[in-house]
């Protein structure tokens, strides 16, 4: 996550300080990724270093305010225009979780897949619910409708993140059921992953 | 919520297909109590019974051992004459083709289901027009489903399966034939009927409706696997003050 960015993007609508930027940074984003106090001067110490913000004063309570310079606002021009890199990903625990049970003795994989799909599912509902809120209050209009706008991109994106590991894991299952089910009139090759018949009583709820 | 009958109760719900070689078990043992207020989504890979357990919950198909309670009615041993009226007052369904009546406008369409309760003609219409107001879908009254849009149709086909007292209502993929904004929209109307006090059964395949459940049910071979509850408390993102109520959410 680019704090660096984020905090010259909000610094191009005017002078701030640093209690205030983070303030604006978590309205924004709907405190998904809370920063400290800390985290917003030490990344605006090094933005200051690299000429991209100056400190401009005080305001009445004494708040040092910084302001963005002219090289900070070609960098922020530079950060929307260039994509975010996604050819070398982020290490992900549960590829690599499923990629280790597979085959893992002891491991039931199917049990592995549906206390994730499980959790996955319940992160969905909640950020359903949070995003049902954030349309009413977008609905609703007033002052804040920009940061409810960015709060209900942000929640989205959790949405579509979530259900995309969802159906990655639907499609994980019906693989391994597939390729433990050997063809009809072939030999039965041996199965890699035990894929163990389901109980027969259904679970009391 | 649990302080109050459930609207649907199934218990040890077995339904078997065939016999003797060809035997099929489609549902083994399931046990679901829906209460009012509640929106349950079932989710599970085909084959795993979903559809089979929303026909014999709605009396549309009986199971072969178990018992079926709608509202305090156990429909498996009802006669045939209770069970048809339990259908018509307690029950509505939600298909995926809408099944609208063509030749009827929204409000016939919505009105129908009472008229066939006997209650007369003109009661029955201003009955459908309150139930389509409430839905916000008064403007739609006098059109007929091809002058509808298919997320238009879906949303007065949850005003004909609520008209009434019925407070049971059956979703079977109501979104399939939907793109995915419109699939939000009628899960949003669907939502907030179960919030105004209605019971509701989802089945569905796509994760991201049945995140607008209070509780997804995980269905695999006939059988309940496992469940999700969604939390009372804001416990996923911090900075948000009160947890959101679903009672606060206005529909779109």
């Amino acid at each position: 996550m680019s704090i660096r960015h984020g905090l010259l993007a909000l610094l191009e609508r005017g002078p701030r300080y640093g209690s205030q930027l983070r303030t604006e940074f978590e309205s924004r984003t709907g405190a998904t990724w809370p920063l400290n106090v800390g985290q917003v001067y030490t990344t605006l110490g090094r933005l200051e270093r690299d000429g991209l913000v100056v400190q401009q004063g005080q305001d009445e309570a004494g708040h040092v305010l910084y302001a963005i310079t002219d090289g900070g606002r070609a960098e922020l021009r530079t950060w929307f225009e260039r994509p975010v890199d996604r050819t070398s990903p982020a290490r992900d625990e549960l590829a690599i979780k499923l990629a280790m049970a597979v085959g893992a003795p002891g491991v039931d994989i199917r049990e592995v897949i549906q206390s994730q799909r499980r959790h996955t599912v319940k992160a969905m509902q909640d950020y359903t619910r949070l995003k049902a809120q954030a349309l009413t209050a977008v609905e609703a209009g007033g002052s804040r409708e920009r940061d409810d706008v960015a709060w209900l991109l942000v929640l989205e994106q959790l949405i579509f993140q979530t259900e995309a590991e969802a159906r990655w894991l639907d499609h994980c299952e019906a693989r391994l059921i597939r390729l433990s089910t050997p063809a009809p009139g072939t030999d039965p090759a041996p199965a890699r992953t035990k894929v163990p018949e389901p109980a027969p009583q259904g679970r009391r709820i | 919520m649990s302080t109050q009958q459930p609207v649907l109760q199934l218990q040890n719900l077995v339904r078997v297909h065939g016999s003797g070689a060809t035997e099929v078990h489609a549902l083994r043992g399931i046990d679901l109590a829906v209460h009012p207020g509640e929106l349950v989504a079932v989710m599970g890979p085909s084959g795993s019974g979903k559809s089979t357990l929303l026909t014999i919950a709605g009396g549309l198909d009986m199971p072969t051992s178990g018992r079926v309670i709608v509202e305090n009615t156990d429909i498996t041993t009802a006669g045939l004459k209770e069970l048809a009226a339990l259908r018509r007052r307690s029950i509505g369904y939600v298909f995926q083709d809408y099944n609208l009546i063509p030749a009827l406008t929204a409000a016939e369409n919505v009105a129908l289901p009472r008229e066939l309760d006997g209650v007369s003609a003109r009661k029955a219409r201003v009955e459908a027009l309150a139930a389509l107001e409430e839905m916000s879908l008064g403007h739609l009254a006098d059109r007929f489903p091809d002058e509808m849009s298919g997320g238009q149709q879906q949303r007065v086909a949850i005003a004909r399966a609520l008209v009434g007292d019925r407070r049971l209502v059956l979703a079977d993929e109501p979104t399939g034939a939907l793109d995915s904004e419109t699939g939000e929209s009628v899960l949003a109307l669907l939502r907030s009927r179960c919030d105004a006090g209605a019971a509701g059964v989802l089945v569905t395949h796509e994760p991201r409706f049945a995140a607008w459940a209070d509780r997804v049910v995980f269905l695999r071979d006939g059988a309940i696997v496992d469940q999700t509850v969604r939390s009372e408390a804001d416990s996923l993102l911090t900075g948000q003050g009160q947890g959101p109520s679903w009672g606060q959410v206005a529909e779109r």
